[in-house]
């Protein structure tokens, strides 16, 4: 369970992911990140602004029976980078994955730049390097064009 | 055998055996070879002098020159990607040389190519080949590359050969660095963080015209603006007319990457100050070297 200050009780799940330390208010650019709409069928619990005593406030998101691939991860920390991902088993935390922000981000991200090559050849994949990691700014491998934290918001927001 | 695509590629040590090779070649004191090699020079955007540079130079030195000169006349337009066209450029030749109106794509090609490829400029990124033959201007007129006053005028923001400039002279540490343009066509925030030598940002030539050892003057990069109106706005924003070269030193040196169009009055063509012709006139030379020494790693 996760018990909040202000009283708020979340039961525990069986298997299944939960997220903790998600900056407060981006708990649905998470669960749009994994591509959960909340027709799936198996059961969410998200807690949004929950107080926390490193960051002030938080979210919290707690999924059953979902695992959360790399790839996944690695976006999860371009909108979350203090995100904490734990892996639940039979009620317990089996597993803590801290992700950092990759020193490259391949593939997941679109350039800002119309004529950067990435946007023009079909094999040309995107590739971003991390110049900055907190707000963060990725800076494209072909053309240096600069993608700031409210670009990458966007692009995975749609 | 190794790729050029910034200038960034090479070592000060690199850039400066470069030189005394192209001096000694120019001395015929070293005779650059590449005998039963072949170059491809793809210029997949209109290119005259760099193109026709790149081939003299490898002509000059033996080796056989196949390629194009627009992507009209390849199966680009067709609709081959730009991916597949290098596949049988790798296959046919040495050496590839390449341009393209793509930021990016020489890096691109690169991965994709096994053999080395020369970054002959990729959309408004780098020319790095043309940056080495404005250095080795510098060195032939200075007889020094380091403590020079450089100022840099007109389209900053989308010319190729002054990001290669800015970045070379990292490694040569300029007294000071001025960049002159128009609010619009200042120079990219990318290019500006990584240098490490004092510069200011200003727009009238003629505030420091007497301070430099070197103005280069670059044209507006008109096939970059991907808005006419804006081009539109700054066609004619700055020039470099008698008035200013006067207020030159007279051992000073205006360069220019050419082609010009309106931005150098032709009066100044006669002045002591215009070294752009004899800067172009290394291109050749220093080509021949660097092909040589990109191909054989001697």
């Amino acid at each position: 369970m996760i018990e909040l200050k202000s009283g708020l009780i979340v039961s525990k799940i069986k298997d299944g992911t939960v997220i903790d330390h998600i900056p407060a208010g981006r708990a649905l650019a998470v669960l749009k990140v994994l591509g959960i709409r909340g027709i799936e069928g198996s059961r969410i619990a998200l807690v949004m602004n929950a107080e926390s005593s490193k960051y002030g406030r938080k979210d919290i998101l707690k999924i059953e029976d979902r695992t959360i691939e790399e790839k996944e991860a690695e976006l999860i920390t371009l909108i979350a980078p203090e995100a904490t991902i734990n892996i639940i088993k039979e009620y317990e935390v089996v597993g803590k994955r801290k992700q950092e922000i990759p020193d490259f981000i391949t593939g997941l991200l679109k350039c800002s730049n119309p004529s950067c090559v990435t946007n023009n050849d079909p094999e040309a994949v995107s590739k971003f390097r991390t110049i900055v990691k907190r707000p963060i700014v990725l800076s494209c491998t072909y053309c240096e064009t600069r993608l700031t934290e409210d670009e990458v918001m966007r692009q995975i927001l749609g | 055998m190794r790729d050029v695509i910034s200038v960034l590629d090479f070592s000060k040590e690199e850039i400066l055996k470069l030189f005394d090779l192209t001096e000694k070649h120019l001395n015929n004191q070293f005779r650059p070879k590449l005998e039963g090699k072949i170059v491809a020079t793809a210029f997949f955007e209109p290119s005259t002098r760099t193109a026709l540079s790149f081939s003299s130079a490898a002509l000059s030195i033996g080796a056989k020159v196949l390629g194009f000169s627009s992507d009209e006349a390849t199966s680009v337009s067709k609709g081959e990607n730009l991916a597949d066209t290098i596949r049988m450029l790798d296959n046919y030749a040495d050496c590839i040389v390449m341009r393209h109106k793509l930021d990016g794509s020489a890096k691109f090609a690169a991965e994709i190519a096994s053999k080395p490829v020369i970054n002959a400029g990729d959309g408004k990124r780098e020319h790095p080949t043309q940056a080495l033959i404005d250095m080795f201007t510098v060195m032939k007129l200075f007889g020094q590359l380091e403590n020079l006053v450089f100022g840099f005028i007109g389209d900053l923001r989308y010319a190729r050969t002054v990001n290669s400039m800015l970045r070379i002279l990292t490694l040569f540490k300029p007294k000071m660095v001025y960049l002159i343009s128009p609010q619009q066509l200042r120079a990219r925030t990318e290019i500006l963080e990584g240098l490490n030598y004092p510069f200011k940002e200003i727009t009238d030539v003629r505030d420091v015209a007497g301070e430099l050892d070197v103005l280069y003057v670059t044209r507006i990069q008109r096939e970059r603006f991907l808005d006419e109106d804006e081009y539109e706005k700054v066609k004619e924003s700055y020039k470099v007319d008698v008035k200013t070269v006067e207020a030159m030193r007279k051992d000073s040196a205006i360069l220019h990457p050419l082609p010009r169009v309106s931005e150098v009055d032709r009066k100044i063509d006669s002045m002591p100050q215009a070294k752009y012709f004899l800067e172009a006139s290394y291109a050749v030379p220093l080509r021949s070297v660097l092909l040589h020494e990109v191909m054989t790693g001697d």
